[in-house]
């Protein structure tokens, strides 16, 4: 049995965006802050600390996951995806975000990489979700700007395009 | 909000995290999914010095149908519980209530053991092991015990757990074909419940839980009523249960959705 010290740091090893992690870190630290701030990958926010507001959402092992109720040594051997994952050829912008750039889903865009992943995850797992679907996986996420309106509407059309129903070059170009 | 500085174990065997549970006491505690442990962490409302994390341990990650009974091992997800093929014609009730339980981005993590550990009184897997006359397996270094689920919520956030144990897993009789229902109200899908009520068919009548009014979750059984007799048995249960002011809503308001909600329930599983 190996017992980790609280004042020492201690090896970690994960798969973050595809790219393999060999770093170390203190027990009580969060996966929101071993992101962050050891990496230094700050696409992920962090805004409750406690689980509510889900700015912070990351993808562990193909599911959506609060990184702030995550202690970065859970994930040890794990598949980690953070927003910059989304991005789509050439570094632009991926499917989904291109949807929430067109619908205006976001305004101080906050909340935003959370909400990605969440519905990155779905997507990925469920492509033909419906509103309804939608608005449930929504609804572990707070957004002060949009009334989340917006929000639907462009996961409803990424899902349209990732389904390959809706071609958006002409409207794009 | 950071956590106060702990010691980390990442038990490789059951007997393992036991020892340190026996050794650290009410110093250690266990973490799962940690989607009711963190919070209290990251707020420092809990201050372990030693954390033991069992989710390795795939000797606790089973659902396993036994004599009428559906076993759920300390590790199993609540995302994998409602994956599980036979949710819905085993555990009818656990299929209408996982939906309410936290986020699709909680229940990715968190586990069904780890919920009734916690025993917040307004949680849905308390309420359902409860409505279902459940029982909790408690293991430590020196025995295992059984304890059912009435016996096992002592009020809030206080079970029957004692420091060197942990919940090995819990027990949900299997409904068969008796109807149930459940029914939530909170304020946004997903937050802690204002009320909610579970409702299983008995051979007399109903077995009526409610979560979210107490302390605790609370059943009552009620032989098979209408109209007036009915309501004035939902009244009885619903003053009867302590209901609590809080931040949220007022008792009179709660014991008002024990009422109406209580009636809706009923009537489901009995018409």
């Amino acid at each position: 049995m190996t017992r980790m010290r609280a004042d020492q740091r201690h090896r970690i090893r994960f798969m973050l965006n595809g790219e393999a992690i060999d770093h170390t870190c203190e027990p009580r630290m969060l996966l929101s802050d071993f992101i962050r701030h050891e990496i230094g990958a700050t696409g992920t926010h962090v805004g409750c600390e406690h689980g509510v507001c889900g700015a912070c959402t990351v993808n562990i092992d193909g599911l959506p996951a609060r990184a702030c109720l995550t202690l970065a040594l859970q994930v040890e051997g794990c598949e980690v995806r953070t927003v910059e994952s989304l991005a789509g050829k050439n570094g632009g912008l991926g499917v989904l975000q291109s949807a929430f750039r067109r619908h205006h889903a976001l305004q101080c865009g906050f909340c935003t990489a959370g909400i990605l992943m969440s519905l990155d995850a779905l997507f990925s797992h469920h492509v033909d979700a419906d509103e309804a679907e939608i608005r449930d996986v929504l609804t572990g996420h707070l957004c002060r700007c949009t009334g989340y309106a917006p929000i639907v509407k462009a996961a409803l059309e990424a899902a349209a395009e990732l389904r390959g129903e809706n071609n958006r070059e002409a409207i794009d170009a | 909000m950071k956590p106060s500085a702990f010691d980390y174990v990442r038990a490789e065997s059951l007997d393992e995290a036991l020892e340190v549970l026996r050794n650290e006491g009410s110093e250690a505690r266990i973490i799962a999914g940690g989607q009711s442990l963190m919070p209290m962490l990251n707020m420092r409302l809990a201050k372990p010095r030693i954390l033991v994390d069992i989710m390795r341990l795939d000797e606790l990650r089973k659902i396993e149908p036994k004599q009428g009974r559906i076993a759920i091992g300390a590790t199993v997800r609540q995302a994998e519980l409602l994956e599980w093929p036979s949710l819905d014609r085993e555990l009818k009730l656990l299929s209408l209530a996982l939906p309410w339980t936290g986020h699709a981005q909680t229940r990715s993590r968190g586990t069904i053991c780890g919920s009734i550990a916690h025993a917040d009184p307004s949680a849905e897997m308390p309420l359902a092991l409860l409505a279902l006359g459940g029982e909790i397996v408690l293991c430590s270094a020196r025995k295992r015990r059984r304890v059912a689920a009435r016996d096992f919520f002592l009020g809030v956030m206080v079970t029957d757990r004692r420091d060197d144990e942990l919940i090995e897993a819990v027990e949900f009789p299997s409904a068969g074909n008796r109807r149930c229902a459940f029914r939530e109200v909170a304020r946004r899908h997903g937050d802690f419940a204002i009320v909610a009520c579970a409702a299983v068919a008995t051979e007399r009548g109903v077995r009526l839980a409610v979560g979210g009014v107490a302390d605790m979750p609370v059943a009552r059984e009620f032989d098979a009523l209408e109209g007036g007799a009915l309501d004035d048995a939902l009244n009885a249960f619903a003053w009867d249960v302590d209901a609590r002011d809080d931040f949220h809503a007022t008792a009179r308001y709660r014991r008002d959705l024990v009422r109406v909600i209580g009636r809706e329930l009923v009537m489901e599983v009995t018409r």
